[in-house]
């Protein structure tokens, strides 16, 4: 599978994205944020950093892009996009998810590991994620309390689009296990057509051992999962 | 002609900035203090005469970029 890897301004999480998925023996190439096309590929990441300095918002001008209206329409296609930390604030901000990303709670720039709870296994992005698994995913951000109202949030909940909480080490949400304020502990989400998810969390930063976790693996194989069962289908 | 454009968070958005700054105050002996709201300031000066076209211009680009609706609002103001 060939995965598209996007490149604005002070990202700094792409050449994690493009390495994660190559050590799972997959295509990843970079587009630049003025590309008006994304190539012939499978899936789209929108990697973590710091695009355009967080100037006005976090992701509020990378979303205005050339290359985020072939996003669109590759989203707009069915095609999987994931949004990981930066890259899921962009794609809030360009409405492509709902809800928002706000300051954390404390105020604090947190980079840590934190566990999270995988809410819904029955998507692209969580299909590999073995049951009841408790993920060791690492956080690096300032600006990651994920805010909908009360309306967005009733209708997340019932179309169970809540990917992932999170959670303490034994898998209970709690308020001490939230490392920024989120609403419902919740680390990330997907849109109603289950094609575009965004998270807060680092799979690319938890993609081999040496890093101290392999749990962002599942993440990334279960997208490829989808995929290969998309491509099998084509062929049949 | 000059537009100012004040963003504040929502009311019911958390604003741990505001919380920060309003204990901040507490402790420094202010009283009286409800509420404080951090926010954003932005001063754009425009090149036209047209008050009601730039306050149109302006408000949509408010509502599409300057501010986010999900967690923002904002005033605008323009001073011929």
């Amino acid at each position: 599978m060939n995965f598209a890897v996007l490149q604005f301004p002070a990202s700094n999480c792409d050449q994690d994205c493009v390495h994660a998925v190559r050590v799972l023996g997959h295509a990843a190439n970079f587009v630049w944020h003025k590309d008006t096309s994304l190539g012939v590929v499978d899936a789209v990441i929108v990697p973590g950093g710091f695009s355009y300095g967080d100037y006005l918002r976090c992701g509020a001008i990378a979303r205005f892009s050339p290359v985020m209206q072939a996003v669109k329409q590759f989203a707009d296609n069915g095609g999987l996009v994931i949004g990981i930390c930066n890259g899921f604030q962009i794609l809030c901000e360009a409405g492509l998810l709902p809800g928002a990303l706000i300051r954390n709670r404390d105020l604090q720039f947190h980079c840590e590991q934190v566990f999270l709870k995988t809410a819904n296994l029955d998507t692209p992005f969580t299909s590999r994620i073995p049951a009841r698994a408790v993920l060791k995913i690492p956080i690096a951000h300032g600006e990651g309390c994920y805010f909908a109202d009360e309306t967005t949030l009733a209708t997340l909940q019932a179309g169970n689009q809540i990917l992932w909480q999170y959670c303490s080490a034994t898998g209970e949400l709690t308020e001490g296990a939230n490392p920024n304020g989120s609403v419902l502990n919740i680390a990330g989400i997907c849109n109603d057509r289950r094609n575009v998810a965004g998270l807060m969390p680092h799979p690319d930063r938890a993609s081999e051992a040496i890093l101290g976790s392999t749990d962002g693996r599942f993440i990334f194989e279960s997208m490829i999962a989808a995929l290969e069962a998309k491509a099998a289908v084509k062929v049949a | 002609m000059k537009a100012k454009i004040i963003i504040t968070p929502k009311k019911a958005v958390l604003d741990p900035q505001g919380k920060t700054v309003q204990t901040a105050l507490e402790h420094m002996g202010h009283t009286g203090i409800k509420a404080v709201h951090v926010g954003k300031y932005l001063e754009i000066e425009l090149t036209g005469t047209d008050v009601e076209a730039a306050r149109q211009a302006l408000n949509a680009a408010a509502h599409q970029f300057l501010s986010n609706p999900v967690i923002e609002d904002y005033h605008l103001e323009i001073c011929p």
